[in-house]
Parts: structure tokens; C-alpha cells; sequence
């Protein structure tokens, strides 16, 4: 399974998630998990995903979210799962 | 599965801590590349380095966009140039000539530094060691991305004071033949005792000839991350800290050991080793001192500063060390004076010597590193520095290492300004009692006893 992980921080506003989880639906990336949470009017999310069955390469996925949150106002990172298992589990 | 607060904690030790992976570094023998034919030898050289090395810096963007985590040199070793030109070099140009090769294929492959313009002579020279020692000047001054390493002792064959005392000479002319850019040719030139074979870190990299024909070395660094931490612990007894200090290592270096895999998968290379270092960089916030003031100095250099530092590179290793299957190169906390904001701001307080940085050169890896000195220091002096130092490291089996400047025209009080990683550095005074006579004897310093220790 190809896990990312996609961070999404900014000023909160409507529609975040939506947005977001229609570019994902659209490009056939399924979601694992969500959480999300308020520090001070800050939006912080972090979804899982399994890129598996999408035709998408990571490269432009990164490209096209970072793109898609600039519009909105917020600062969307994807990266691979590996870096935190590795840093965050022995 | 992975919480929300781990990912938070990760992306705030790279965009808030300067977390990062200082280089990527790959080896390549240059020994089957020998030939007697000095231009068929430049040849060779640059097309196995041309194809080993012309994916390297696709690679390494590639990974520090999947993993989100800045990779901030890809950079080659090589075998030590003094062994593959010896055939082929009649003179100091000859050799000039093949720093000029790794030059432009560093440039054609979009590396920052090429390191391995050396030569190993800790027990003697051979006409060729001594004739690309002869040739460093001119090598580092018509070339840009070339460094060059010469090891001059081990703990098991003694010190070469004949080559301690040319490297003095060698020191100062390269300053001379540089002194429009302020001697920057210095910079680029390391003198070690006890090498290693597999250090990914610039100047001192070169491809050791025990090494397989490519490997891939990863050295990391996160000396933000490290001060960070210790914030979180201020007042905490030494238990407490050493125990902060080896979790946040074991977390850096496994990013490291990670990007090292990865790099050696894609570059289908064998990955060598994991080069645990802190190794600071001009940047506000990625400062060793800063980490030893953290610890409760005023300034680095303060009384303590060498028991502050010793546990903070043992704690580093000990975090490290679990956290990669091979470890290797220097690994240590690196203490460059130009490099680190609070280290120049500790010399510039008046709280840091050489002296007292010689101490601390006893308990960690390297040495005296990226230190400015007056341009008139003789040559003699730079000697008598190199072989203070070389004796360090032989009788603690250990690495050391000098690279010092002496600026041409500056003196004590004035600053010299590399740019970039290199930083800039207040000029250090240098002790102005003679050791001539004693650099002038020649010959060798015999290997130390291994027993008795005291």
C-alpha cells in the first residue's frame, strides 16, 4: 500500500476538507484517516491516504494540492508515510 | 497507525528546527581508472564519475520531496587523487590538471563539492603525495568545487612532521594564491590524523581504497532540533538531559538511515554508512553553541564548555547509534568557529580561545575547523597548530582535524566573509612564541604506547 501523509495548516475558513476530499475522490485516492483540530484559529489536519488505486504519480499529486490550498488560503504538504514510522517507531 | 501529533512534531523539527539531511555523499573508486596517459586518465576519470554520479542530484530532490525533508548537499568522494595520478603526474600542473577534471564533471553533474584531491601520508611520502601536496595551491585556486584532505598521522603509525611541516607551507601559499577571495582556497583544505575512509562531510571526504567501487554516505544534522529539545528541559538534573539529548538523536538519524536507503535503492548503490554529526550551519536557530549555552553556558568556552560538550556528543552517539545499522565517518558534534552564529559570537564576547577550542577538539569530532587567523601567522605556527592538534587525535585514537585560514592581509579584530554555508569569522588571535626549531627538526613522531593509559 502506498500511504501518504497530507498535512493541511492555514487560517480556518468553510469547505477545507471538502475541497480536498473531492481533488482526492476525483483522482481515485481512497482515505484511511482523518483528524483535524483548532489551535488558535489555526487549522490543523492530517488525513492518511492510500494512493494505490490512483493513476495520479506522487509528484503532481503534491503539486496540484499545494496549488489547490494556496488557492484557499492554507499550506497542504504530502509526504511519504515512511519518514514518521521511521522517526516514531522503533 | 501514525498520530496527528507525531506529524506535527516531525514537520516543525524541519520547518521551525532546520531539521535537515546535510549531504548525500557518493563514493567512487577511481583506481581502475589509472592509466600512465595523463589525458586518457582525465578521460576515464570523468566518464565514471559522469556515469555514477549524473543521477545523484535528481535522486536526492526526488527523495526530499516524497519525505518532505530538505536534503541540502549531493556531493561525490573519490579515491585519493594521489594514488590514481601517481602514474600518470610529472608535475605540480599534471596534477593540477586532473583537479581540474573533477571540477568541471562536479559541474557537469551539479554537485557543490567533489572531495578526494588527497593524499594519505601518515608514515611517509611518495614522490607523488608530495608532488600533489606540492600542487594544492594551484589546484584550489583554478578550481571552485574541488576539496582537498591530506592525513598526516594515525594512532598506529605515529605523526609525519615532514608532511606536518610542508602542510604549514602548503596552508600559507594556498592563502596567498587565494587572497582576493579572502583565502578562501584555506576553506577548502583539511589536514586529519586518523581519517576515516567513509566521511560524507566536506572538506575532509575522500573514498577510502578499503571502500567498495560506489557507496552511498549520508550524514546528518539537526543541531536545532537538539536545542529544542533541551528548552523543553531547562533546569532538569543530567539524567534528564542526556536522556532528551539521545531521544532527539535517535529521531534524527533516523531520518537519515531512511534517506540513505532510499538513495542507495534508487541509485542502485550500496548504502555505506550513517555519519551521526551535528553539524551546524550559519543559520540563526542550527548552532552547536547554542545547544551548549542551552545546556547552561554563557557563552561556549565558559568554564565547562568541554564536559558540556563531551556528554553532548556521547549522548548523541549513543541516540544515534541504535537508530542506523551502520555508522560510520566522523559522527560527533562538529564545533567550526565561521559555521556557527554562536560560536562566532562566543570568540567575538571574548569568551572562546584557540586554546580552549583545542580542548574541546578532545572530546569531539573534528578539530579546529573554519578558524581565521592573522594572515603574517608563519608558516611554522600553522605547523606547530596542525601537529598540537594531529597529536590529539593519535594519542586518544581519535579523528582531528585543522582547517584554519590565515588571512591574507587581516589581522586580529577584523572579519573575513566566505558566504554561504562557510559563514564568516572573526579573525582569532594565534599564541606569538616560536616553535620553529621544534617543526624544523624533521622526521617522524613514533606511534603511541597502547598500554599504560593515563
Amino acid at each position: 500500500m502506498k500511504k501518504i501523509i497530507i498535512t493541511v495548516v492555514g487560517k480556518d475558513t468553510v469547505g477545507i476538507i471538502a475541497k480536498v476530499c473531492t481533488y482526492l475522490a476525483e483522482n481515485k485516492i481512497n482515505i484511511l484517516d482523518i483528524s483535524q483540530t483548532i489551535v488558535q484559529d489555526y487549522f490543523n489536519m492530517m488525513m492518511i491516504v492510500d494512493m494505490n488505486a490512483s493513476a495520479k504519480v506522487f509528484g503532481d499529486m503534491a503539486d496540484e494540492l499545494a496549488a489547490l490550498g494556496e488557492g484557499i488560503g492554507v499550506v497542504i504538504k504530502c509526504q511519504k508515510e515512511e519518514i514518521f514510522d521511521q522517526m516514531h517507531r522503533i | 497507525m501514525i498520530n496527528q501529533y507525531e506529524v506535527i512534531e516531525t514537520n516543525e523539527m524541519i520547518e521551525k528546527e532546520n531539521l535537515d539531511v546535510r549531504t548525500i555523499t557518493l563514493g567512487i573508486s577511481l583506481l581502475d581508472c589509472i592509466d600512465s596517459d595523463l589525458h586518457k586518465l582525465g578521460e576515464r576519470i570523468r566518464g565514471k564519475i559522469f556515469e555514477a554520479a549524473k543521477d545523484l542530484v535528481h535522486v536526492g530532490e526526488e527523495i526530499s520531496r516524497e519525505y518532505g525533508i530538505p536534503i541540502v548537499h549531493k556531493r561525490i568522494a573519490v579515491t585519493p587523487i594521489a594514488m590514481v595520478g601517481g602514474a600518470a603526474c610529472r608535475t605540480k600542473e599534471d596534477f593540477a590538471y586532473l583537479a581540474k577534471v573533477l571540477d568541471d564533471v562536479a559541474h557537469e553533474v551539479g554537485v557543490n563539492f567533489i572531495g578526494g584531491y588527497s593524499a594519505l601520508v601518515t608514515k611517509g611520502m611518495t614522490h607523488a603525495d608530495e608532488l600533489l601536496i606540492r600542487s594544492i595551491p594551484l589546484a584550489l585556486s583554478t578550481t571552485e568545487r574541488v576539496c582537498s584532505s591530506v592525513n598526516l598521522g594515525s594512532t598506529r603509525t605515529g605523526i609525519n612532521m615532514d608532511a606536518v611541516k610542508l602542510m604549514g607551507e602548503v596552508i600559507k601559499e594556498t592563502a596567498e594564491y587565494t587572497k582576493e577571495a579572502d583565502s578562501l582556497g584555506c576553506a577548502k583544505l583539511v589536514v586529519f590524523c586518523n581519517a576515516p575512509d567513509d566521511n560524507p562531510f566536506m572538506a575532509g571526504a575522500f573514498h577510502g581504497v578499503t571502500e567498495a567501487d560506489k557507496i552511498i554516505n549520508v550524514g546528518v544534522s539537526g543541531p536545532g532540533v537538539v536545542k529544542n529539545a533541551l528548552e523543553r528541559v531547562r533546569g532538569e538534573n543530567f539524567e534528564v538531559l542526556c536522556e532528551t539529548i539521545k531521544k532527539t538523536a535517535f529521531k534524527v538519524t533516523r531520518v537519515g538511515q531512511l534517506v540513505a536507503q532510499e538513495a542507495s535503492r534508487m541509485l542502485n548503490v550500496p548504502f555505506g554508512i550513517v555519519d551521526l554529526s551535528l553539524a551546524p550551519t550559519p543559520a540563526i536557530g542550527d548552532s552547536v553553541a547554542d545547544i551548549l549555552c542551552e545546556i547552561g553556558l554563557e557563552y561556549a568556552g565558559a568554564p565547562g564548555t568541554t564536559a558540556a560538550l563531551a556528554l553532548l556528543n556521547d549522548q548523541v552517539k549513543k541516540g544515534g547509534v541504535m537508530a542506523s545499522s551502520y555508522v560510520g565517518g566522523l559522527s560527533g558534534a562538529f564545533i567550526p568557529v565561521s559555521e556557527d552564529q554562536g560560536m562566532i559570537d562566543a570568540v567575538a564576547a571574548g569568551a572562546l580561545s584557540l586554546e580552549k577550542l583545542e580542548a574541546m577538539t578532545c572530546v569531539c569530532s573534528v578539530g579546529l575547523d573554519m578558524i581565521a587567523v592573522p594572515g603574517d601567522t608563519k608558516a611554522t605556527t600553522l605547523s606547530g597548530i596542525i601537529a598540537d592538534e594531529m597529536a590529539i587525535g593519535m594519542v586518544n585514537q581519535k579523528t582531528t582535524a585543522v582547517r584554519i585560514i590565515p588571512v591574507v592581509g587581516k589581522g586580529v579584530g577584523e572579519k573575513v566573509e566566505f558566504g554561504g554555508l562557510l559563514g564568516y569569522a572573526p579573525i582569532m588571535p594565534v599564541n606569538p612564541f616560536s616553535c620553529d626549531e621544534f617543526v624544523n627538526r624533521g622526521g617522524r613522531i613514533p606511534a603511541p604506547i597502547h598500554s599504560f593509559k593515563n
